[in-house]
């Protein structure tokens, strides 16, 4: 068992750095309780990797992280001969034909380690939409069974489930049938007042008067038809700038000098300072 | 161990609730739920929702459906004795001190339970109206109007402020405005409960919910749904174009690479063991839009305008013209960096559009035709997005012809559902049978529609 209760693994994340709210405090509990894949799905920047990484560190596991990517196959992902070592093999010796295809020769990939880990494991799987669609049936055998066929060696199934956490930005829509198998999740930017506790628990220092005052603030922008949305990592880098610049009063003046750090686009930050009445910089 | 008999059924009938409100509800998914609620506490309604939701909810357009029905299916109380209802419009003496708690509530953080608890108490006291002798039922309506939270708002921002004005008002305000929109919601769904109490479940379940965003209907969208298709546009643009860029990779292959072939022959003796291919040249079309901008249809052409905007990378070129009974070409408005919303609030004000006002469809070809001679070649896709009423004038059924057979493909994007098709004024099998006309009712049918595109 990974957790015992909803309100434990809010706790454990919470020790652990990671402000989890209902939905994500139930969901992580349940993705334990019972050993499925946690598919967390949502903007940029609303912290999914983190909350992989946290979960890692709350249970003192492992975490083995599989970045996706255009172009990923089985080699990259699962595992892979090392063929110059086989080959090499051959050589020295010419009547090693059959024991080529031993465990000596295999290179572990994140995938196949994550099954065989002995020790407590969580197994990140990030980016999920960047991978091609092929790259699904793959994980579609790992995620259900938790088992993995190697022609050579048959199949090993794993010693210890490790803990699953998928992400997605949602750039294109995963097929049904991974979604069948995981639980779901869907982050979105937190309300003011729990990026008002992010914020406190992120950037040490910050009086709590900014910290609601820049939640709000951010929430106002988001409520605008941006391209970009301002993500919780910038509204925390934001508080690192207010800091590092010194300034305990958050006015007109200074937003506008620093809407920068929050807007990444010109059209963006033309648009925030038209609706928001901001001095615009000359 | 197995739950008890009674959580089954309410379970089965949410399940077939949700199935019945559009929701693909799984059979393994329904019993990977069954199997969630026998691990986690059922006296925690949050951790319930959302255990539901994680195993059921695939989709974040489905999630504000699924909180309706699960607010009606497992209901937060059970109306027990409270205190008796009153006319609505009766003058009570304490309802200054309710309006003065009300604005209290509306200050502060919405997920307090108190605030949810006050609605309910809110509807308690003034939601029920006699609709009839001996029948009574329960409307929003009137506790909205004896609380009245929209004339609070004036108040409660002086309260929350030093002085009026600039960024704090705006910030201030935006949050005002959260909280009474989660005050209506909250007053909405516990009438839905009280209803639900007294008529049965599955009857109110069918109406509550609203169907999912990206299938609302163009010209059916409420304010709100508007404001929230407009920002799907670019998600939804990101989306098209990382499938449409895949389909262009794995087309067809390209042509024989002679050069870099004979070159590679050499190595095995000028014999050609393998050949290389040309990369295949990406097929981009000319897009030439042609949108109706008269307002029986506005909603739908501008989010098609913004969405083929948004999706500008897939094409060499895009120019798009507006009419009403005249046409203009409109693409300077959309220059890239330029803020779309602002492009079509002065889509009015700056393209010469109208003449008298109605629809024309005919004259608009005609002088489209003649104006812009050089707009449709060889290359382009022409667009038409309009709903075909074109208010009994003559179709101009010649010009749109020429038109269509001067492009390399036509389309026509037409915002009605088919049943409507041809009733009045409408032209729509007239004009179909020269463009081939799609019905594009929502954001599904569209996006289906991009992908058949490029």
């Amino acid at each position: 068992m990974w957790f015992a209760s909803p309100d434990e693994v809010r706790e454990r994340l919470t020790a652990a750095g990671y402000l989890a709210d209902d939905g994500i405090a139930t969901s992580v509990f349940l993705a334990g309780a019972l050993g499925k894949p946690l598919l967390a799905e949502g903007p940029a920047g609303v912290g999914k990797t983190q909350l992989a990484k946290a979960v890692a560190e709350a249970t003192d596991a492992r975490l083995i992280r599989l970045q996706c990517y255009e172009g990923l196959d089985e080699a990259r992902a699962l595992y892979e001969w090392n063929y110059k070592k086989q080959l090499l093999r051959i050589q020295a010796d010419d009547g090693a034909w059959d024991d080529i295809f031993s465990e000596e020769f295999l290179l572990e990939r994140p995938l196949l380690k994550a099954i065989r880990s002995e020790e407590p494991t969580v197994l990140l799987i990030d980016e999920t939409d960047k991978a091609d669609v092929e790259v699904e049936g793959l994980l579609l055998e790992i995620l259900s069974d938790y088992q993995v066929t190697i022609p050579e060696l048959g199949t090993i199934t794993a010693v210890r489930r490790p803990y699953v956490v998928l992400t997605s930005n949602a750039t294109r829509e995963l097929s049904e049938a991974l979604k069948r198998r995981c639980l779901y999740l869907h982050l979105d930017y937190p309300t003011p007042e729990r990026e008002r506790d992010i914020l406190l628990a992120q950037v040490p220092g910050l009086p709590a008067g900014i910290a609601e005052q820049l939640a709000r603030t951010v929430a106002t922008l988001r409520a605008l038809e941006l391209k970009k949305s301002p993500s919780i990592a910038e509204t925390v880098d934001w508080a690192h700038t207010l800091l590092a610049l010194g300034r305990t009063e958050l006015d007109e003046a200074l937003i506008g000098e620093t809407l920068g750090v929050v807007l990444k686009h010109n059209s963006d930050q033309v648009r925030a300072a038209k609706d928001l009445g901001l001095p615009t910089r000359s | 161990m197995t739950p008890p008999a009674s959580l089954v059924d309410r379970h089965v009938g949410f399940v077939h609730a949700l199935r019945a409100a559009g929701l693909p509800v799984s059979p393994a998914e329904g019993l990977d739920a069954a199997r969630a609620l026998m691990v986690v506490d059922l006296a925690q309604r949050e951790t319930l929702r959302e255990a539901y939701a994680a195993t059921l909810v695939k989709r974040p357009a489905h999630r504000p459906g699924f909180d309706t029905l699960f607010d009606l299916w497992f209901p937060p109380v059970i109306t027990g004795a409270e205190g008796t209802a009153v006319a609505a419009d009766a003058e009570l003496p304490e309802l200054p001190e309710l309006r003065e708690r009300l604005a209290e509530l509306l200050m502060g953080d919405p997920a307090d339970p108190a605030f949810r608890e006050f609605a309910r108490t809110m509807v308690g006291r003034f939601g029920q109206v006699r609709a009839a002798p001996g029948r009574q039922s329960w409307f929003s309506f009137p506790v909205l109007r004896a609380l009245s939270p929209e004339t609070l708002v004036a108040r409660m921002l002086n309260a929350m402020l030093d002085e009026r004005g600039g960024l704090p008002e705006k910030v201030a305000r935006r949050h005002v405005e959260r909280t009474v929109g989660a005050f209506t919601e909250a007053v909405a769904a516990d009438v839905r409960r009280r209803i639900a109490e007294e008529s049965g479940v599955e009857k109110i379940a069918r109406s509550a919910v609203r169907p999912p965003i990206d299938r609302v209907d163009f010209l059916r969208a409420t304010k709100d749904e508007l404001a929230r298709l407009r920002r799907e546009v670019h998600p939804l643009a990101r989306r098209l174009a990382t499938r449409l860029s895949i389909r262009h990779r794995r087309g067809r292959r390209g042509r024989l690479d002679f050069r870099r072939t004979v070159r590679a022959s050499l190595s095995t003796g000028g014999v050609p063991l393998t050949t290389h291919l040309r990369p295949p040249r990406p097929h981009r079309p000319e897009l030439v839009v042609l949108c109706d901008a008269s307002d029986s249809v506005s909603t739908f052409s501008h989010f098609t305008l913004l969405l083929t905007f948004a999706l500008r990378e897939q094409f060499t070129k895009v120019r798009a013209f507006a009419f009403v009974d005249t046409v203009d070409e409109i693409t300077r408005l959309f220059a890239p960096g330029a803020d779309v919303l602002d492009a079509i609030g002065r889509l009015t004000d700056e393209a010469d559009i109208v003449r008298f006002g109605r629809t024309d469809y005919g004259h608009v070809f005609e002088r489209f035709a003649e104006r812009f001679p050089d707009a449709v070649g060889p290359r382009t896709s022409l667009l038409i997005l309009g709903d075909a009423r074109s208010n009994y004038q003559a179709p101009a059924l010649g010009t749109l012809k020429r038109l269509a057979g001067q492009a390399r493909h036509a389309y026509w994007l037409n915002p009605e559902p088919r049943a409507q098709w041809d009733t009045g004024d409408s032209l729509a099998t007239s004009y179909g049978s020269v463009v081939p006309m799609h019905e594009c009712r929502n954001v599904a049918q569209l996006a289906a529609f991009v992908e058949t595109l490029a």
